[in-house]
């Protein structure tokens, strides 16, 4: 079933926007409507096209007016967001995304005409630890459940998720739980962390990374929203890298830091406002992270463009990151070296 | 590549044998290998893995394991602990199958899990495929930061069903040591006693992929250091499972840290089949228990085969 009327939440930020950008270059859908509490980017405005923005706040009863009256019949909730919006925004995130999500499932709930919901969520729901299986799989739980920050709300919205598909079993729920994206475009957590020209990591741990391309990102949710593939779905990339050897392909520089300083230095980095990294993010570079992706393929129908590593590297072409040291220059000491060899025969 | 990069351009040796190549309708690649000396081949080699590890040119596994590591880095050194120090024989090689899924399952000893390392070494450097021991290791092991980040690399993953069931259906070789701490911390007058096999969650591993089963037993590794005690206070303080007391360590401090040079047999036995018992047979308690027993049984008594052979502990 295409979808008549799409409301996209978070369409100030690279998913949402790109998204609902996408959806009105769809001549089947007949509207696009943004949500957001602040306008889109002008380039990302100029991008939507026939998409209308409407300032509101999830947060508030009126979202369930402007669903109602549009008669919106598929709403993808791609605002469930990492990226706190500054020093204080933790808290203000944390609102957005458990109590934004609330507001919308009850006005979802309210609109008979919802046929549809696509919900963002994250791997991050299955936590991270060292007690953990190497490969999770959708029916898995996280060992110990996350206690804050963006790993809590997003198991809370997906608790509520599941709460409105059992009260509305007429509506088809995809719950997608995706993996850190990467990308030349995308700005999250991660890009800024391996733009770093000294990348801070844990001494004495190796976090398996699994990546997904921005752009795979957008193309399973743009097929969520136009096929009827009700579920709960793990998306990522094929393959994995290692946290270091990461580094090393996008040619920063490893500064190990041992466990006890790692808050210290995560304070620097949060008030230099380079990374904000929060306490599950650092258990996550500790540990990391590798989910399956059968059923994405199989029933889902969707296989990735990019692997983990063509995705990062995609990412370190497209940001024009330049390595500390020249590959020439190690190609060039090898050579030399071998030449030296060859002469001392 | 690396072949390639070694060719030294004015060579009168190599140049000659490139003129004799001309006239020759079939060249000979052994011929240009032998014009390099080996050590120059071998810095050749170093040089790219060191390039490759620079670049991160490398591939890792949804596991965590760097083959390319481990074959140049992790796996070299216990190349003389497993020919010169031990003397490790192994016997029934023949029994793991050369692909596909199978699970090997042995006696832990030693208070150090140098067992494993041999084993591994063992399956890599003398079985014809040169397989890679997928070995599930206690959740302590990946709790430690460095050894936890190692053991990943070198293809170790936690011990839990669903690991075991996902690399044995992608047909790798998993080791398992289901004694675990019981088994390697036990006392030296313990020796060759097997302790109680878990709960039999490997069986039920290899019942749901169908994956044979292969029992392992290893003598030798019991005497490396005989553990006459243990400091159990120490040992909650420092979270160790146990605090090992021979009778050089910790009295001899670091030197008494190395291990007795006891010789060594591993003999891997006839595969046990757990394709034939139907469908369900993973939910069967009953067979589980027996399967585990049927393993255990075998274990237990060819080590005791194995010690009635052997004559010496240091001589074999």
């Amino acid at each position: 079933m295409t979808p008549k009327v799409v409301l996209v939440t978070g369409v100030s930020r690279f998913l949402g926007g790109h998204l609902a950008a996408r959806f009105a270059a769809n001549p089947d859908i007949e509207r696009v409507l943004g949500v957001d509490t602040e306008p889109p980017p002008r380039d990302l405005l100029r991008r939507m096209g026939r998409a209308e923005f409407v300032r509101a706040d999830i947060r508030n009863p009126l979202i369930s007016k402007v669903i109602s009256t549009a008669n919106v019949d598929t709403v993808v909730h791609a605002s469930v967001t990492a990226s706190p919006a500054g020093p204080t925004g933790r808290t203000v995130m944390k609102e957005m995304n458990v109590i934004g999500t609330m507001q919308l499932l009850a006005a979802c709930q309210k609109s008979p005409k919802v046929q549809k919901l696509v919900v963002k969520s994250t791997s991050a729901v299955y936590g991270s630890s060292s007690r953990d299986p190497a490969v999770f799989t959708e029916d898995m739980g996280p060992k110990d459940l996350p206690s804050s920050g963006y790993a809590k709300d997003a198991v809370e919205v997906e608790g509520y998720v599941r709460g409105f598909g059992r009260r509305r079993p007429d509506v088809n729920v995809t719950t997608l739980r995706f993996t850190n994206f990467i990308g030349p475009r995308i700005d999250t957590v991660l890009t800024r962390y391996f733009a770093l020209p000294v990348v801070p990591t844990v001494l004495g741990y190796d976090a398996r990374v699994q990546l997904l391309h921005s752009e795979d990102a957008l193309a399973v949710l743009e097929r969520a929203t136009l096929h009827d593939l009700p579920g709960v779905f793990n998306v990522g990339g094929d393959g994995v890298l290692l946290l270091s050897q990461a580094i090393r392909r996008a040619g920063r520089l490893n500064l190990p830091v041992p466990s006890a300083a790692v808050p210290t230095v995560g304070g620097f980095f949060r008030s230099a406002r380079l990374v904000d990294f929060s306490p599950d993010q650092m258990r996550f570079l500790n540990w990391g992270r590798v989910i399956d992706t059968t059923l994405l393929k199989k029933e889902f129908g969707f296989t990735p463009r990019w692997t983990t590593q063509q995705a990062f590297d995609d990412y370190v072409n497209g940001r024009g990151l330049k390595p500390l040291i020249d590959p020439e220059t190690i190609d060039a000491a090898e050579r030399g070296i071998l030449d030296a060899a060859a002469r001392f025969r | 590549m690396a072949g390639a990069r070694v060719i030294p351009l004015h060579d009168p040796e190599r140049d000659a044998a490139r003129r004799s190549r001309h006239v020759e309708v079939v060249p000979e690649p052994e011929q240009q290998q032998s014009a390099t000396p080996d050590w120059e081949r071998r810095l050749a080699d170093l040089l790219s893995f060191a390039r490759r590890r620079i670049a991160g040119d490398y591939q890792v596994d949804e596991f965590g394991f760097d083959r390319d590591l481990t074959e140049n880095v992790l796996m070299p050194p216990l190349k003389p602990l497993y020919e010169k120090w031990f003397r490790v024989e192994t016997i029934g090689l023949n029994n793991i199958p050369s692909a596909g899924g199978a699970l090997i399952v042995a006696n832990h000893s030693g208070t150090v899990p140098l067992d494993a390392l041999m084993t591994s070494f063992g399956i890599a450097s003398e079985h014809p495929a040169h397989r890679h021991m997928r070995m599930l290791g206690a959740d302590l092991v990946f709790r430690t930061p460095v050894l936890g980040a190692l053991a990943r690399k070198s293809g170790q993953t936690l011990a839990c069903n669903p690991d075991a069931e996902r690399l044995m259906s992608s047909g790798e070789l998993v080791g398992v040591w289901p004694e675990g701490f019981k088994g390697i911390g036990k006392p030296f007058k313990d020796r060759y006693k097997l302790q109680r096999f878990g709960r039999g969650g490997f069986v039920s591993a290899a019942l749901k992929t169908g994956a044979p089963i292969i029992p392992c037993s290893i003598v030798g590794a019991e005497e490396i250091y005989p553990m006459i005690g243990d400091i159990k206070a120490l040992a909650r303080l420092l979270g160790f499972p146990y605090f090992p007391v021979t009778p050089f360590f910790p009295l001899l401090g670091p030197l008494g840290a190395i291990p007795l040079p006891s010789k060594w047999y591993i003999e891997f036995g006839e595969p046990i089949r757990t394709d034939v018992f139907g469908e369900n047979a993973a939910d069967d308690p009953m067979l589980v228990f027996n399967l585990t027993d049927q393993v255990r049984e075998t274990i237990q008594q060819t080590l005791y085969r194995l010690l009635t052979q052997r004559r010496n502990v240091f001589l074999g």
